[in-house]
């Protein structure tokens, strides 16, 4: 029998302090209906004695103490799932808001979701080629991997992300696939141009959309990247499907989490952030992967900016210690037109080791080389600003002109590019045969007379 | 047992009352599905009690058991290649109550008690024995010979019974009587609670270096056996791939590695890895003498908290054997932000970015749990553990509480740099920044180990880098040609120290693993180079681009190539070094 309560003491924030209440459990869903009628949904923060303390999920616009009630509904947040949901748009808190019916659900889960057994996880290892040579080459993807997009206000992240989503596979496989793209404050515009670029692409009847625009309740974002890793799971591991998962802006969602946070007056950690923030982020990106005995995965690309290009701000900082590697995108790529404007040296894929291994075998050595170059050649660019070229010995001339072209022909490619794999390593030959053969210390002898073009040998 | 109830739940903190007799750190069931739970805090009649699992669902009035224990692990036969959660729950054995995801009320023991070990015992009827005697020994893993001992808690007295065969670890296999006559039977397995450091007969200053086959960390910056160390770094500076190359290779004999909030992945990856691994010191397989502790970061935030305490008390239980045990805690950053979290919610006065007033001296408490000692007993056999925690410092700052808490009481500081992981330099810890204080400690042992002369080769390496530091300062400003040759020189040995000598492969099976006196091999060759040539670039002609060319810096590049088998070589190459260098030399003397 649920109760209803009209004690309602204080609303603060995204905070309602409800009296007098009993057998309230924590994490329970709250359902407060105002005076007017209109229905919001909350959770239980904390439960003392007979007070709770309700986080709702929507604005508290419109709630006053006298009149509204609260509806403590015994169990928590749940989503219900089903394949149906594919080719739909949703709310940030669920509802469908592309004019259609509402899906009738197979099952519903808690969008908690539960930790997954690290004895239970596959270890992900299929080569998911994305046709990006600086991701392909050097921070390679893996299917199953939460590789996060690291980027400023006013980088071309979400066209990044769309050409990611929309050429990523595992080579000679038929897969079953599925895009699930959540939105957590962006703008209109910027939820809209993923919606047209899958239309464009008939993307959209394998994806499902939760979209929380910087018009929508601040809260309710902290629930929107759970419905969608929660639907994720569910078309995963109990459909087979591999789903990837786009989530966007991280950013936006921690500023929700240190909005609660102010409100319950808690001590903060670094910025204001609350001190959970990492174990909270966690409960998110962990959520990717693959589970032993099932053909699903999960694989992640959040994308977050980065408060002044800062990646030492607490956002990435904490991103980047929870998730496998890192795509940076540079503000200078991008100012000299350079799409896509991926930050060679900070970014970093940990799982590519192991994709390194089933791609090509030259790719080892050529990761090695590509790397060692263009950081070379940058280093040389930073000498010549302050001794001038004419100072350079012939062989930093060479890097010199090793980096430029490595921006120009390698980093450099067009949004509809789709590269393979072999294409970008035999790109990366090209390039390096630029180089004294002497130099091409990281690759094997062998593939330098198996790969390296002929004419310039 | 009494019960308390629940009045109050905030994420893992709960608040029962009627809890007045109870003890600080007891375990106790919360709820009708028995979450298990520890006490941290007692005030009159309420406890407060941070819980293990996820607390959703939890509310007031729910009942909270008793146990009349505090937090305790099971030791005995069997931790070997188990992987376990912070709270020493077999992960395998969740999978197969609950399946993928982890749920809750999960109770399950640490130790098989279903099993038989052979118990072979090495003391006889009538013998005299005290707390940590060795009573006889079980095969636990090829690798490890499984000590039973009197547990430490027994005064010690007459062996009234011993027996000899096939027991499961809760069958009695001695009797000891003691002075006063008390028989007190002993079993396979006690507990042990993991808050309270075992005791030991006495601390010793750790003097033999642990082998890690990290050529950075053996020749610069060593540890012992028996010392604390730290790895703090930035993200993608390498502090897991450093942790993980020390799990494999470092030579003790017992490894427990503690994945503390770290990625669900990573543990994966070291599962499936080490079975497959072989042990560089005995051939068997890695995970034989290992045992692993993960509670990765989207696990209950409190079981994190438990996780280094748990992982410490096994260690401290192998050492008792008189094992050389490593313990790899990877990161006592999450474990310092599971006591924040904690804190926060008990409404405590934080100290530095919201972190307790006592995280100092909770770190200083963990890391003096490692040492070299004299074990209890009669047989003045020793053990040690050695402790190295990885560091998380937000945005590399070192300057931040965990950091600077652990530095204080650590000896050995590896400081991971972004810089260098950037460049690909692995493992990218920074020679200048890093220091150890054991260096005069294993000096001795490196001395009649190793060689004479691998001390004074250490300092030279140091200085040569310590001036490329400030060298390159000068070619960044006025370019190469502003240095005298003698300087030139430096820089060029500098950049072999770096690229031939630190640089090392984790991933590449010869290359991950180079025995001490292989590092001094690698080290001597490329010194040699820079010996030789001192005298040669002061000479008029000299020219650095012929001499760099010459067809024997190739050999010195590929130096770190000879298989770690066939050390004499590096001797004919050596020579081989100095000729060149020297025939090459004459032909000053006779422009001369």
């Amino acid at each position: 029998m649920q109760k209803e309560y009209k004690t309602l003491k204080s609303v603060a924030g995204p905070l309602i302090l409800v009296e007098g209440v009993e057998g309230v459990k924590y994490e329970e869903l709250v359902e407060m209906t105002t005076a007017e009628g209109s229905v919001r949904m909350g959770r239980v923060l904390e439960v003392h004695n007979d007070t709770a303390l309700v986080q709702m999920f929507e604005s508290t616009q419109g709630i006053a103490t006298e009149g509204t009630k609260a509806k403590f509904l015994g169990k928590a947040m749940e989503i219900g799932v089903s394949e149906d949901m594919l080719g739909r748009v949703f709310s940030g808190s669920g509802k469908p808001i592309d004019g259609g019916e509402a899906v009738i659900p197979e099952k519903k889960i808690n969008i908690n979701g539960a930790p997954l057994n690290p004895y239970s996880r596959d270890f992900p290892n299929d080569f998911y080629q994305t046709g990006i040579s600086t991701i392909d080459c050097l921070n390679t993807l893996v299917r199953g991997q939460k590789l996060p997009i690291f980027s400023g206000a006013g980088l071309p992240h979400s066209r990044v992300a769309a050409q990611i989503a929309r050429q990523c596979k595992v080579r000679g496989e038929e897969s079953n696939t599925a895009v699930i793209f959540a939105a957590m404050g962006v703008t209109f515009e910027e939820a809209e141009y993923f919606t047209n670029e899958f239309k464009k692409t008939g993307a959209i009847n394998r994806s499902v959309m939760f979209l929380n625009t910087a018009a929508d309740p601040v809260v309710e974002r902290i629930a929107t990247p759970r419905l969608a890793l929660t639907t994720a799971e569910y078309l995963a591991f109990e459909k087979d499907m591999h789903v990837l998962v786009i989530l966007t802006d991280l950013t936006n969602y921690c500023e929700a989490l240190r909005e609660v946070s102010a409100a319950r007056k808690e001590v903060p950690g670094r910025r204001g952030y609350p001190g959970y923030l990492y174990t909270d982020l966690a409960t998110l990106y962990e959520r990717a992967g693959r589970v032993k005995g099932k053909k699903g995965s999960i694989t992640q690309i959040p994308i977050l900016t980065m408060p002044e290009d800062d990646i030492t701000h607490p956002i990435p900082d904490l991103t980047g210690y929870i998730t496998e590697g890192q795509i940076v995108l540079s503000r200078e790529l991008h100012r000299e037109g350079i799409y896509p404007p991926v930050n060679v040296l900070p970014s970093l894929s940990r799982l590519s080791p192991t994709a390194r291994k089933i791609t090509r075998e030259d790719h080892e050595g050529v990761f090695g080389q590509m790397y060692a170059a263009f950081a070379r050649g940058l280093e040389v660019r930073d000498l010549a600003v302050i001794l001038g070229e004419s100072a350079l010995s012939d062989i930093d001339l060479k890097y010199l002109e090793f980096a430029k072209n490595f921006e120009q022909e390698f980093i450099k490619q067009d949004e509809t590019d789709d590269r393979s794999i072999e294409e970008t390593l035999d790109l990366s030959w090209k390039l390096m045969s630029a180089l004294p053969k002497s130099e091409l210390k990281r690759v094997k002898d062998e593939y330098i007379e198996k790969y390296l073009p002929k004419e310039t040998k | 047992m009494k019960e308390g109830k629940v009045i109050k739940v905030s994420g893992p903190l709960v608040v029962a009352n009627g809890m007045k007799d109870a003890k600080m750190f007891e375990v106790v069931r919360v709820s009708e599905e028995k979450l298990m739970g520890e006490i941290i805090e007692l005030d009159g009649d309420n406890a407060s009690i941070q819980v293990y699992e996820d607390t959703s669902g939890i509310g007031p009035g729910d009942p909270v058991a008793r146990t009349g224990d505090t937090m305790s692990v099971e030791l005995g036969p069997g931790l070997l290649t188990s992987i376990y959660d912070g709270i020493q729950r077999p992960l395998h054995l969740i999978e197969k109550e609950a399946g993928a995801y982890i749920t809750r009320g999960i109770n399950v023991p640490g130790l098989d008690h279903k099993k038989k070990w052979n118990f072979k015992p090495l003391k006889a009827k009538g013998d005299e024995v005290e707390g940590g005697d060795i009573l006889g020994e079980v095969e636990e893993t090829t690798l490890i010979n499984h000590k039973v001992m009197v547990p430490p808690t027994v005064v010690g007295g007459t062996l009234e019974e011993i027996k000899s065969g096939d027991y499961t670890i809760d069958d009695v296999v001695a009797v000891v009587k003691d002075e006063d006559g008390k028989e007190h039977e002993i079993t396979m397995v006690h507990k042990w609670s993991i808050r309270r450091p075992r005791p030991v007969k006495e601390k010793s200053i750790p003097v033999e270096p642990l082998v890690t086959g990290t050529r950075i960390l053996d020749t610069l910056f060593p540890i012992t056996k028996g010392g604390a160390g730290c790895i703090p770094g930035p993200f993608g500076a390498g502090k897991t791939v450093t942790q993980q190359s020390l799990a494999k290779f470092c030579d003790a004999q017992v490894i427990v590695y503690i994945g503390c909030g770290e990625r669900g992945n990573e543990m994966t990856e070291v599962l499936n890895e080490f079975p497959e691994l072989e042990d560089p010191n005995t051939g068997e397989p890695l995970m034989k003498r290992t045992i692993l502790i993960a509670n990765t970061s989207n696990m209950p935030v409190a079981a994190r908290e438990a996780s280094v305490y748990t992982g410490i008390t096994i260690a401290e239980y192998y050492r008792d054997m008189g094992y050389n045990v490593a313990l790899m805690a990877d990161s006592t950053s999450r474990w310092a932000e599971a006591l924040r979290e904690m804190s926060g919610r008990l409404e405590e006065m934080p100290g530095e970015e919201g972190y307790p007033a006592y995280l100092g001296s909770k770190t200083a408490e963990f890391y003096e749990r490692a040492g070299y000692v004299k074990c209890q007993g009669s047989e003045g056999r020793t053990g040690s553990v050695t402790a190295i925690g990885a560091v998380s410092p937000p945005g590399g700052d070192l300057s931040e509480p965990v950091t600077q808490n652990t530095l204080r009481v650590t000896k050995v500081f590896w400081g991971l740099d972004a810089k260098l992981a950037y460049k690909r330099h692995f493992p990218a810890i920074n020679w200048l920044a890093s220091y150890s204080l054991y260096g005069d400690n294993v000096r001795d042992y490196m001395k009649k180990e190793v060689s004479e002369e691998y001390e004074p080769l250490k300092v030279e390496a140091m200085n040569i880098l310590q001036q490329e530091a400030s060298l390159e300062e000068i070619v960044k400003l006025v370019g190469m040609d502003a240095l005298s040759p003698k300087e030139r020189l430096a820089l060029e040995t500098a950049k072999s120290l770096r690229e031939d000598f630190l640089f090392q492969n984790a991933f590449d099976y010869e290359d991950a693993y180079t025995p001490l006196k292989k590092q001094y091999w690698i080290l001597k060759c490329i010194l040699t180079v820079y010996y030789e040539a001192l005298p040669l670039v002061e000479k008029e002609n000299f020219s650095f681009d012929e001499f760099l060319a010459l067809p024997i810096m190739e050999k010195v590049v590929k130096a770190k190539d000879i298989k770690k088998e066939e050390l004499e070589k590096y001797e004919d190459l050596h020579k081989e070094i100095q000729k060149a260098i020297q025939a090459y030399g004459s032909k000053f003397q006779l422009e001369a």
